[in-house]
């Protein structure tokens, strides 16, 4: 080894126990962010039963919390099982279920591949499930399950077109958003085809497959929507630690033993699915799957899986957007309305700042 | 706490695509030591390093922990005795440095199990080791490149793995700053016995602080062993293409590389190298 007499004059510094006080530092900092994530998750969690219990009893007519509960089990209430069990409930039921699958399939984009631009919903997986929903209904005269197969269909084809257009040169990021911003717009001109040719739709029919509307929501659509998530939901929730792993590059998430490729393409598969399901149930409600992301890291703070927390954001979103754009203003405007006019402007914000830090997309 | 693993590379090849990188290539890692890899850009360190932490299926060959295939082995197994810090990872929009260094836990938690005592202790440990304890509650985003590559050495730590890779763990870090990190990871091999391999672009750090010195060309190993041995003025020419002259370093005794370009010389004929180092390319 060292042939000159240098002594050593490095402390024993990578000796191999840490000190008592050291562990309390890491266990302390540890707890406190951990608390803030169970407050955000438990406040979230608590909002999103305060607005479904509300858009349940406010309305046209009001109906007490006794009523509801009466008609949530089932007892004929006069008035109250039509108004509620007929229309509120399904409504707000899809409400919950399409604002969950939106959070989270966005979000698990938006984590796996580092960037917020990169949201289902910018990228055209949504759109492409609208404009396959929008043909299978208007063309091929389908209905329920059928509509929503065509649409995972044509939401699976439209993802693997991004990847296969977007990997090519190996860097994917700002690429795979650019082709998917412009798969997004050529998929929209589509739905707008298609709906021109369906002159027996209202404005509100046209309108769900262009910007999302939960009107005339029926239990035949709560179904495929509460399957999909019972299934991929869990699933996609099991992944999320290896998720979150792999925002350290997929090297270093594979040197930790995640199994990178097989993650990567269980979590595009799962998440597709379920924007598929939900777009197919209530249309692309705008930004949903784009803003619940971000809004969830800024309460949880940095660090923790997102998905959880994301996907109760996306459901008080669609929810609380449905009740303002039914009762709010004079006319009633669609769910995706009302989130369209939130979500745009922070779209506009994110590629402002990001020009600004000099960074890509 | 010491390690015998037996790291090793055996007609390996390795390739992306239609490129082949690396055709057939032998490395033995000495248990329980630092290595030290070397080599002119894209000679394939990174490659080879990437292999043998699992991460590029080899085209041929196989490497070998302790005689069983690393591509056979499943990945959190794998990953709780053989430890990658690979050239540039991404830290994650605000993450606190705890955070991060706890990531290097994961191989050692199950799917749903909860934080641990152990944990902690292990995070507390890196932290300790790499001085970043007061760093703790910071934000990564705010620290500077040298306390940044403390964190991330801290990260694979934390994952207490017997052996460690580390790829340029020095690259844009000032002078005393690559002194620092060299001298956490002798630390590391001399108090835990934790067998190191690193791909470094220095050459005389290379030597000093490497027990075994590895030299590639060419998607190939030219010359493996005692840094004595392989830092040669041959050596660097056939590796690097530069002349030089190879000097004894007073510091640490170990071989010292001066190259030797076109201009700033004093006398033109000093080389001892060799018959046809100076000169040659002004012709």
């Amino acid at each position: 080894m060292s042939t000159i007499a240098n002594p050593e004059t490095t402390p024993p510094a990578a000796g191999p126990a840490a000190t008592r006080d050291a562990v309390d530092v890491v266990a302390r900092g540890r707890r406190r962010r951990g608390r803030r994530r169970n407050v955000v998750v438990a406040v979230l969690a608590a909002l999103l039963v305060a607005t479904f219990a509300v858009t349940l009893m406010v309305g046209q007519t009001f109906y007490g919390p006794g009523e509801v509960t009466s008609v949530i089990l089932g007892e004929q209430v006069s008035g109250a099982s039509f108004t509620v069990g007929r229309l509120r409930l399904p409504r707000a039921t899809l409400g919950v279920l399409t604002g969950l699958c939106f959070g989270l399939g966005g979000v698990t984009f938006q984590t796996m591949l580092r960037n917020q631009l990169a949201s289902p919903d910018i990228i055209g997986i949504s759109s492409g499930a609208s404009a396959a929903a929008a043909c299978a209904i208007v063309f091929w005269s389908l209905s329920g399950a059928q509509v929503s197969m065509v649409a995972i269909v044509a939401a699976l084809g439209v993802a693997l077109l991004i990847y296969a257009l977007s990997v090519r040169g190996g860097a994917a990021g700002t690429r795979l958003i650019l082709v998917g911003i412009g798969l997004a717009a050529m998929l929209d001109s589509i739905t707008a085809y298609v709906l021109s040719r369906a002159a027996e739709w209202d404005l509100q029919e046209a309108l769900r497959w262009l910007t999302g509307s939960l009107n005339g929501a029926r239990w035949a659509d709560v179904l495929p929507v509460l399957v999909a998530l019972v299934v991929l939901g869990p699933l996609l929730l099991a992944r999320g630690r290896g998720l979150t792993m792999m925002q350290l590059g997929d090297d270093a998430a594979a040197a930790l033993g995640v199994r990178v490729e097989r993650t990567r393409l269980l979590v595009i598969v799962a998440a597709v699915c379920l924007i598929a399901f939900a777009t197919a149930a209530a249309g692309p409600i705008a930004f949903v799957a784009f803003l619940s992301g971000p809004i969830a890291a800024r309460l949880v703070g940095p660090g923790f899986s997102l998905l959880f927390p994301a996907a109760l954001v996306g459901a008080v979103l669609v929810l609380v957007a449905d009740f303002t754009g039914q009762f709010a203003f004079g006319l009633r405007y669609p769910v995706g309305v009302v989130t369209g006019v939130l979500g745009a402007p922070y779209l506009i914000y994110l590629i402002v700042r990001s020009n600004r830090a000099g960074g890509t997309l | 706490m010491t390690s015998a693993h037996r790291l090793v590379a055996e007609g390996l090849a390795l390739g992306y695509k239609d490129r082949l990188v690396i055709s057939s290539l032998d490395l033995q890692v000495p248990p329980g030591r630092v290595t030290a890899i070397v080599g002119a850009n894209a000679c394939g360190k990174s490659t080879l390093l990437r292999s043998m932490s699992r991460l590029l299926a080899p085209r041929a060959g196989h490497v070998l922990l302790d005689g069983k295939q690393v591509h056979r082995c499943p990945a959190k197994e794998l990953a709780r005795t053989l430890g990658l810090l690979p050239q540039s990872p991404l830290a994650p929009e605000g993450i606190t440095v705890s955070d991060l260094v706890g990531r290097g836990r994961h191989p050692h938690q199950g799917v749903f199990s909860r934080w641990s005592r152990d944990d902690d202790a292990a995070v507390a440990a890196a932290l300790e080791a790499t001085n970043t304890l007061d760093l703790a509650d910071r934000p990564v985003d705010e620290l500077s490149g040298g306390q940044r590559q403390r964190v991330w050495i801290a990260m694979a730590l934390a994952q207490q793995t017997d052996v460690l890779l580390l790829d340029e763990p020095t690259t844009f870090l000032d002078v005393s700053h690559q002194v620092e990190v060299l001298d956490l990871l002798t630390d590391l091999n001399r108090h835990r016995g934790t067998t190191i391999v690193m791909v470094l672009h220095d050459l005389n750090l290379a030597a000093r602080y490497a027990d075994h010195l590895v030299a590639m060309a060419d998607g190939a190993i030219y010359a493996a062993g005692e840094p004595e041995a392989v830092l040669t003025a041959d050596t660097v020419r056939a590796v690097f293409g530069l002349d030089s002259q190879v000097i004894v370093d007073p510091i640490s005794g170990r071989p010292l590389m001066l190259p030797i370009g076109r201009h700033r010389r004093l006398q033109p004929h000093a080389a001892p190298s060799g018959p046809d180092t100076a000169g040659q390319r002004l012709a």
